[in-house]
This record gives C-alpha cells, sequence and structure tokens, in this order.
C-alpha cells in the first residue's frame, strides 16, 4: 500500500502491536497526530507533560516488558522528555521515544523549535537515529524496536523532521517481520564452559550468597532464579531494581542490599567466599567503599552486557549471556549431576559449611535490623507501608518516586513478584512515580496499582492529576508528606551537623483540595490509628483516583544505612531508643 | 599502557560522534583519532590512539563495541599481534637562505619530501612511526617551526590477518 511517512507511523505502530503510545503534540509532529487520528490504530494517551510521557510508557513497559513508546513534538517537547529517556536509559528499559524534528531543509539553522536531538540524547539513549527520508522511514522504526528491546534493552530515539511525514508524498510500505543489523548481534547464549566452571564453584562453596539485580527481571529469569537458589539452598538478596524477581517473603531472602540495605544481607556479602552476581551491575549504592567490597570472595557476574562485568569489581568467572538462559542452563546441568540434592543443606562436600553458614545468618537476622517503634501516635512511614501491603495482600503494582519514602517502600513492601515494583533506581528521578503509575495502570486495568511518593516527588508532575482524570485511571497515591525533602534532610543531619539548607517544604499545598479539584477523591490522615481503615476505604473505591496524604513523623530516617565510603559490614542501625 | 585500537564503524554521519562521546563522557583518554571511508563506502576506518591500565583499555574495547554503529574492532596491542603504524605530517619552517641545506640535510635523513618552498618557508611531508616524526620536530628550534600538521596514528596488523566484514 501507498501511505505517506505519518500513515506509515500510524500503521507501523499498529503492526507492531504497539496497544498505547503517550504523547504530546506540537507543530512537527501534526502530520504524524492527524494520521494517527484517521487511522485509529493505538491509543494514544495525552499527557500533561513530555516528561510524564516517557515516564508513562517506562512504567508499561517495566510492568508488562514490551517496548514502551510515546511521542513529542521537536524542540521543547523533546527536551522535556530527556529526563524519562535517561531513566530508562540507566534502568534498560526499553523505549521507543519518536520525536518530531524541524524540516531538513532548516536543520541546523536555529529554526524555529529547533534543537540538535540526536546530539541531546546520545549521551543517554541505547542508540538514536534522524530519518532524513521516508524512504528510511519504516525501516529505521524497525531497527529501533529490535534495538530497545533485545540484548541490554535501552531507550531508543527516532528523530523524524516534519517534511518526512508530509502527507502528500506516498510511498509504498509494507510491514517487515524482522530485521538483521550487521553491526548489532547481542549474545544470549552464555559460554557452556564458563556456566560449569561457575557451578563447580558454586557447588563448592562454604558461604555462597546469590546477588540478583534487574538484570533477573529484564530477562523474565524469575522462574528459573527460583528453581535454582531453591535447589541449593543458598541465601540470596536482591538490589533496589531486582525486588520481586525472588520472593520477598521466602526464607531465603535476606532482604535488600546495599546503602540502605538489611544487615543480614550486607553482613552475608561481606563474609562470603562464592558471590554470584545476576543480572546486577556493582552499583555504588550497592558496593559501598570498594576496597572493602566482599574481600575474601570468588566472583561469578551473568549479565549480557559485556561492558557490566570487570566494570568496577574485578569477577573470576564472567558469563556473557542472557541471564534466563544461563541459569536454565546451571538448572540442566544440575539435574544431570544430581548434585543438587546434596547441596542442600546436606553432606556433599559442602553441607555442612552451608548450614553452619546459614547458623550465622540466623544470628545477623535476630537483630532485626528493620524494627521500628510502631506506637507512636504520630505516622511511622514504615507503619503505612506495611498497611499498604496488608490491605493489597502484596498483589498491588507500586510505584514510587525518589526519597525515604521509595527505600521505605523497598524495605517494607515484601514484594513476591517481578515487575511489580516500579522505580526510577539509577537515576533517581523524582517525579517518576505518577506518570509511570499511569503507564502500569494502563497496561494492567483491573490490578491495583498504588504510586507512594513525597510531598517534594509529587509536585515534580502533580500536572498528570489531569491525565488521570481523562482517562479514569483509578491510581492510589500513598503520599508519605514529611514535610521535608526527606532523604535530603537526613543527609544533611547525619553530615552537615543538622543544618538543613533548602530540604524544607514549605507553602505545601492542601493535596485533598488539589486532587479535588482535578475531580478525584482526597483524603488527609494524620493518626496512626486511622491509617489502615483510610488505605481499606480508599482501596475499596475501585474506580477512583485516591490521594491520601499521609501526615507522617517529620524527622524519621531510613536505616539501616552505610554512609559513603564505608565498607558493607559497617552499617549505622537505628538508634535503641526507635527499638521496641 | 598506549594501545591502537582499529576499529570498522557504519558510515553514518552520528558515528563519529558516539565513538567522541564516549571518550569524554567517561573520561578516557584520546591521544589520536583518523577515520575515512574503506574500499566499501558504507563503512569507515577508525584508528584510535588510547592509554590506560589493562582493566580501563578493557572497558574501552567492551564499550566501543557496544556502540551499535560500531561494526568491529581490534586491539593492535595484545601480545599474539603484530602491527605496523604509520603517521603522516605536513611541517613548515622557516627557511632563511642559511638554514636551506640544514632542512635539506634532515629532511634527507629522516626520508622527508619537501613539498613546497617560498622565499622564506619550506614544507616538508614525512611519513613514519609518532617517535619518528616526534624525532624530526626535536632537531629544529621551536622558532623556526612555522606550522605542523599531524594525520595522527593509522595503524594495521601484519600478516594475513584482516579487519574486515
Ligand atoms: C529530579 C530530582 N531532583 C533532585 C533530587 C535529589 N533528591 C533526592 S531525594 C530528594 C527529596 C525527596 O523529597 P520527598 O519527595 O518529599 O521524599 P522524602 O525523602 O521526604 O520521602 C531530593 C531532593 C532527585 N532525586 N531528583
Ligand atoms: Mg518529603
Amino acid at each position: 500500500m501507498e501511505l505517506s511517512g505519518a500513515e506509515i507511523i500510524a500503521q507501523f505502530l499498529k503492526d507492531e502491536d504497539v496497544e498505547y503510545l503517550f504523547g504530546y503534540p506540537g507543530g512537527a509532529v501534526l502530520h504524524i497526530y492527524d494520521a494517527l487520528l484517521r487511522a485509529d490504530s493505538v491509543k494514544h494517551i495525552l499527557v500533561r507533560h513530555e516528561q510524564a510521557a516517557t515516564h508513562a510508557a517506562d512504567g508499561y513497559a517495566r510492568s508488562t516488558g514490551r517496548t514502551g513508546v510515546a511521542l513529542v513534538t521537536s524542540g521543547p517537547g523533546m527536551t522535556n522528555a530527556v529526563t524519562g529517556i535517561a531513566t530508562a536509559y540507566l534502568d534498560s528499559i526499553p523505549l521507543v521515544v519518536l520525536t518530531g524534528q524541524v524540516p531538513t531543509a532548516v536543520i541546523g539553522s536555529d529554526a524555529f523549535q529547533e534543537v540538535d536531538s540526536v546530539g541531546i540524547s546520545r549521551p543517554c539513549v541505547k542508540h538514536n537515529f534522524l530519518v532524513k527520508d521516508v524512504k528510511d522511514l519504516a525501516e529505521t522504526l524497525k531497527k529501533a524496536f529490535y534495538v530497545a528491546s533485545t540484548g541490554r534493552p535501552g531507550p531508543v530515539v527516532v528523530d523524524i523532521p516534519k517534511n518526512v511525514t508530509d502527507p502528500n508524498i506516498k510511498i509504498p510500505y509494507s510491514h517487515m517481520a524482522s530485521i538483521d543489523m550487521r553491526s548489532y548481534n547481542p549474545v544470549t547464549k552464555g559460554h557452556p564452559f564458563q556456566i560449569k566452571k561457575a557451578l563447580e564453584l558454586m557447588l563448592n562453596a562454604k558461604k555462597p550468597v546469590f546477588y540478583t539485580g534487574g538484570g533477573v527481571v529484564l530477562s523474565n529469569a524469575s522462574a528459573s532464579l527460583r528453581s535454582l537458589v531453591q535447589q541449593l539452598g543458598f541465601p540470596i538478596t536482591s538490589t533496589l531494581m531486582g525486588l520481586g524477581a525472588y520472593p520477598s517473603s521466602d526464607e531465603q531472602f535476606l532482604g535488600m542490599l546495599g546503602m540502605h540495605g538489611t544487615y543480614e544481607a550486607n553482613m552475608a556479602m561481606h563474609d562470603t567466599d562464592v558471590l554470584i552476581a545476576v543480572g546486577a551491575r556493582f552499583d555504588d549504592r550497592v558496593t559501598g567503599h570498594l576496597e572493602q567490597f566482599c574481600p575474601d570472595a570468588k566472583i561469578i557476574h551473568i549479565d549480557i552486557d559485556p561492558s557490566s562485568i570487570s566494570k568496577t569489581v574485578q569477577v573470576d568467572i564472567p558469563i556473557v549471556g542472557d541471564v534466563d538462559d544461563v541459569l536454565t542452563t546451571m538448572l540442566e546441568l544440575l539435574k544431570g549431576s544430581d548434585s543438587s540434592s546434596e547441596a542442600k543443606g546436606s553432606d556433599s562436600s559442602d553441607g555442612q559449611a552451608l548450614k553452619d553458614w546459614w547458623k550465622q545468618i540466623k544470628q545477623w537476622r535476630k537483630k532485626n535490623c528493620l524494627r521500628y517503634n510502631k506506637k507512636t501516635k504520630s505516622i511511622k512511614p514504615q507503619f503505612v507501608v506495611e498497611k499498604l501491603h496488608e490491605v493489597t495482600q502484596g498483589d498491588a503494582y507500586i510505584t514510587s518516586d525518589v526519597g525515604q519514602h521509595q527505600m521505605f517502600t523497598a524495605q517494607y513492601y515484601g514484594f513476591d513478584e517481578p515487575r511489580r515494583w516500579i522505580n526510577s533506581g539509577g537515576l533517581g528521578t523524582m517525579g517518576f512515580g505518577l506518570p509511570a503509575a499511569m503507564g502500569v495502570q494502563l497496561a494492567h486495568l483491573d490490578k491495583t496499582v498504588a504510586c507512594v511518593t513525597g510531598e517534594g516527588s509529587i509536585q515534580m508532575n502533580i500536572q498528570e492529576l489531569a491525565t488521570c482524570m481523562q482517562y479514569q485511571l483509578p491510581i492510589k497515591i500513598i503520599n508519605l508528606n514529611n514535610r521535608y525533602l526527606g532523604m535530603v534532610r537526613q543527609w544533611q543531619e547525619f553530615f552537615y551537623e543538622g543544618r538543613y539548607a533548602m530540604s524544607y517544604m514549605d507553602s505545601i499545598p492542601d493535596f485533598v483540595k488539589l486532587a479535588e479539584s482535578y475531580g478525584h477523591v482526597g483524603m488527609q490522615i494524620d493518626q496512626t490509628s486511622d491509617v489502615e481503615d483510610a488505605l481499606k476505604e480508599a482501596f475499596a473505591m475501585k474506580d477512583k483516583l485516591v490521594f491520601i496524604d499521609f501526615i507522617t513523623n517529620r524527622e524519621e530516617n531510613v536505616y539501616p544505612m552505610i554512609a559513603t565510603g564505608k565498607g558493607q559490614h559497617e552499617m549505622e542501625l537505628a538508634p535503641d531508643s526507635e527499638l521496641v | 599502557m598506549r594501545h591502537i585500537i582499529s576499529i570498522l564503524l557504519e558510515n553514518e554521519s552520528g558515528a563519529l560522534s558516539r565513538v567522541a562521546g564516549l571518550f569524554s563522557a567517561r573520561a578516557y583518554n584520546i591521544e589520536s583519532l583518523t577515520v575515512a571511508p574503506t574500499e566499501d563506502p558504507s563503512l569507515s576506518r577508525m584508528t584510535l590512539v588510547t592509554s590506560g591500565s589493562a582493566e580501563i583499555i578493557e572497558q574501552i574495547t567492551k564499550q566501543l563495541n557496544k556502540l551499535i554503529d560500531v561494526v568491529k574492532l581490534n586491539d593492535l596491542n595484545v601480545s599474539h599481534v603484530q602491527h605496523l603504524e604509520r603517521e603522516m605530517m605536513l611541517i613548515k619552517v622557516k627557511a632563511p637562505v642559511s638554514a636551506r641545506d640544514e632542512i635539506m640535510r634532515l629532511s634527507g635523513i629522516f626520508r622527508g619530501n619537501i613539498i613546497d618552498v617560498t622565499d622564506d618557508a619550506y614544507t616538508v611531508e614525512l611519513t613514519g612511526t609518532s617517535d619518528k616524526l616526534n624525532a624530526f620536530i626535536a632537531s629544529f628550534d621551536c622558532d623556526s617551526i612555522l606550522e605542523t600538521v599531524r594525520s595522527g596514528v593509522m595503524g594495521i596488523a601484519r600478516g594475513s590477518s584482516a579487519l574486515h566484514l
């Protein structure tokens, strides 16, 4: 069929089974919008700020594993989208972002709403394209989806000059089923010899620990990870990004590791003799002081991205490959050797050692490092998150913003399934939570979606309450309102002698009225005793967005904490007065 | 240690800036970089000279490989590879009558060619390793050098092994 560039885009999105397009119109993309309207091919969600378009597409992608798609105009539309693109890049989320551009004839002339989109986005995309000719459009789009979703996923920007979408220039179009790129061939299969060597090392370990990250989620390797960990009987800890891949409620799970990880997870990391890193990237928030990181360990690292291996920490057995593929191979090898039954706490060479290791871990666990005082009159944020888990039966999709509330959610919600915990880990983008929740809710219309946020973060994309109203998205917003940029305040308390420079939020809006003004339901709760009922009431309103403003304890701190520059074994726990 | 990395990359407008951007974003050293199309016009060949510890060089090659536009690359400074390298220089020097014999003598010793002559300046073309070019420059005093332009290093592996598709 003969289509214009704009029609090709509409038709292509349909052919790729794209469900939603998150976008915002403007001059450079008017042809595309017109074609979308007429083609009626994909549901377009009109956000209220381009940053939200990328975050919403990102939330859709994180919760489904499919590629999220956004469309923005040139110039300011594109620059507004950059934060969302960078957010997806740091967490390896597959996105395709279509950006309008000024016509090719005026590129480079500082035309109205012209920015160098390819140049601006280059450092924060997996790849980007400028389409100079409508004849290249379909193939470029195909490449963009292919690159975004394969290998280590990531965002891809396709910059489309207005004349390329000219409705009067029609060319033949047919959908390509697949595409080959000579310069891009991501590895998937791990090297069999390396896998065998790793397994041998694991089976002879005395104090093994699994350290798993977002790569497990991205690779949909949750099932194989669970089987492997359970067969081996090893302890397992997860990064912020990997939560849910292994059930938090399982006995073998030590909790999250890193800066605000549990005592037992970080101590196990410090003392381990064989560390099995799976789809994790040794981020500085995890390792703490590098020189003191896992001092006695031989390290196995499974990752699809060769450049992740030995980037900050030298590893002993690297395995480049798709996590699920590698773990499945390990399971097959284990079946063959049936050493698995032996390893599990019995009398293989190191069954006794593993028992002793668990004994040690149980000692660490006794510290009960996540304890907090539940009997205070003023609301503890930890308590709200625990009640949220109860009321939603641990079955909600939870997005968050960035700050203390994010850490409390990671620590206390107890994720048992992958793709349920949606947060900006790598870039730490305040303003992510609400738009991400929109993408999640649209992807799962009949599921419970909550956004745990702070009074600082929520104001960074509060305008999206309008989008939620337009599309009737019944998200529950759990605002842990401490009247502070809490995470900043905590650092100032610890490291700047309590000088609270600009971490105090003055002139905080009345969130109840604000929510109501957009047509939603608002509630404010300031007593511990009211928390549970409020949550129950809110979640019972299945078809309404409810904004619950919890007035929480002002100077609550996140514990445990490893200060920057400290080793994993040098955690600071909550002061005794907090523990009851 | 100094490493010469040969890269075959897609001959596309953004490709060069991706490589250059990678080096600045990750704070890697870049000593020289040359690039031009190959006999296959869809491909460019780049030679990049960098330096760093073994770990850094490993990261550099991995990060380069990760760029979608990079089709293939070789590190020429690894143990099992022998390589040749050449750099070209054009150097313009003051040539008062009293100095002309010496300039001609030096360019003879270094197997250079005098490719332009005017009343007061000679331009010499010289090819060789970077060390050789440095030595030639050092044999003039600074005041007499008007301008130098160097191509940056080009490298190629010895023998039949070749960087191609
Ligand atoms: C866009 C952006 N700007 C600044 C920061 C730095 N920052 C990290 S946490 C934080 C405070 C967040 O405050 P709030 O949303 O109220 O959450 P709380 O820590 O109080 O729970 C700030 C300013 C950031 N992460 N993102
Ligand atoms: Mg706050």
